[in-house]
């Protein structure tokens, strides 16, 4: 490993982030007012996610007040505290910049649900164990 | 001026105590060691002559070598650091650590290469208009003017080679003095390709 790789590495959070493209997520982010520290939690659309190693970021894009407001934040950023999924979503692309143009209905993204299928096979499997 | 050899490894980006995403430049700082000391009795002056990169004896020229003491392998770059500050003895090795505390550096290189250009890149020249009919696009335009002075004088800018000259840039703020990783952090880009050996110098500029 060289010298750049093992910099980085120590930088790097371990875990992986539980969210994707299309989810609705709660940000809670560190704020250093002067010595006071606080948690403030930023909600919304998680609408692109870029990697570049350790400045691997992901944007989020919410409604404030009739205001399209879209806020970019560090993936392994040590002021994240977590990033709490509130709904799953189902999208087809990588990047949902389109939602910028789209309001009411069309700006909505379906939610993702657990697949039937699974479920089904768990409870069969379930039961055969009973 | 206290400084030492080191090696540009590249650049990445570290996060900071308040959380703030910083561009960096590695730059590794091999063991150092003192070739030789020169004092103001004896020289004239006072310096250390210190040297990166360990060579067998046998592969140098003899009059290259004879400049080490014995017991010192050859090394394959040698530079005199003038009024040095400290006073280490000839044969021992600083590494990184021997940087820490310093706040702020001059960095100093051979920038890169970059090949025969025109004076717009070369000297910043504003160069013409592109359309509406103009015939003067990135030319120098003249330069012997006309009865007078009937002569180009000397040192006018022109066209020609770029880069690849020895290059300082001073007061940059050192980030991060990794001694585990013998490396030091230095906050924006410094002059020179990856792999190339530049010497950290402490701030002539900014001594706090």
């Amino acid at each position: 490993m060289n010298l750049i790789q093992k910099i980085m590495a120590e930088q790097i959070k371990p875990e992986v982030p539980g969210f994707k493209v299309g989810d609705t997520v709660k940000v809670h982010f560190k704020i250093i007012e002067g010595k006071t520290e606080r948690v403030q939690i930023y909600e919304g659309l998680v609408i692109a996610m870029k990697n570049a190693g350790i400045g691997k970021t992901f944007m989020v894009r919410k409604n404030s007040y009739g205001v399209g407001v879209e806020r970019v934040f560090p993936m392994n950023s040590p002021r994240i505290e977590k990033v709490e999924v509130v709904r799953a979503g189902k999208v087809r692309r990588a990047k949902l910049y389109y939602i910028r143009t789209k309001v009411g209905k069309k700006a909505k993204i379906k939610e993702l649900l657990p697949a039937r299928k699974v479920e089904k096979a768990a409870k069969v499997e379930k039961a055969a164990k009973v | 001026m206290f400084g030492l050899i080191g090696k540009k490894i590249g650049m990445t980006q570290i996060f900071d105590a308040t959380g703030k995403l910083v561009p960096v430049t590695v730059i590794e700082i091999p063991a150092n060691v003192v070739v030789a000391t020169k004092t103001v009795a004896k020289d004239g002056y006072s310096a250390v002559v210190i040297g990166v990169n360990e060579k067998k004896k046998n592969r140098v020229t003899k009059p290259y070598g004879g400049q080490f003491p014995e017991g010192i392998a050859p090394t394959k770059i040698l530079r005199e650091m003038r009024d040095f500050g400290k006073e280490p003895a000839v044969g021992e090795s600083l590494g990184a650590a021997a940087l820490e505390g310093m706040r702020f550096v001059d960095v100093q290189a051979v920038s890169k290469g970059k090949g025969f250009q025109g004076v717009v890149k070369r000297w910043g020249f504003g160069g013409g208009r592109a359309s509406h009919g103009s015939k003067f696009h990135r030319e120098p335009g003249s330069t012997g003017q006309s009865t007078y002075p009937h002569k180009t004088f000397k040192n006018v800018k022109l066209p020609g080679r770029m880069g690849r000259e020895t290059c300082t840039v001073q007061n940059l703020k050192v980030v991060r003095v990794d001694a585990a990783n013998g490396c030091i952090l230095i906050r924006g880009a410094v002059p020179g390709p990856r792999n190339c050996t530049v010497v950290v110098r402490s701030a002539v500029k900014k001594t706090k």
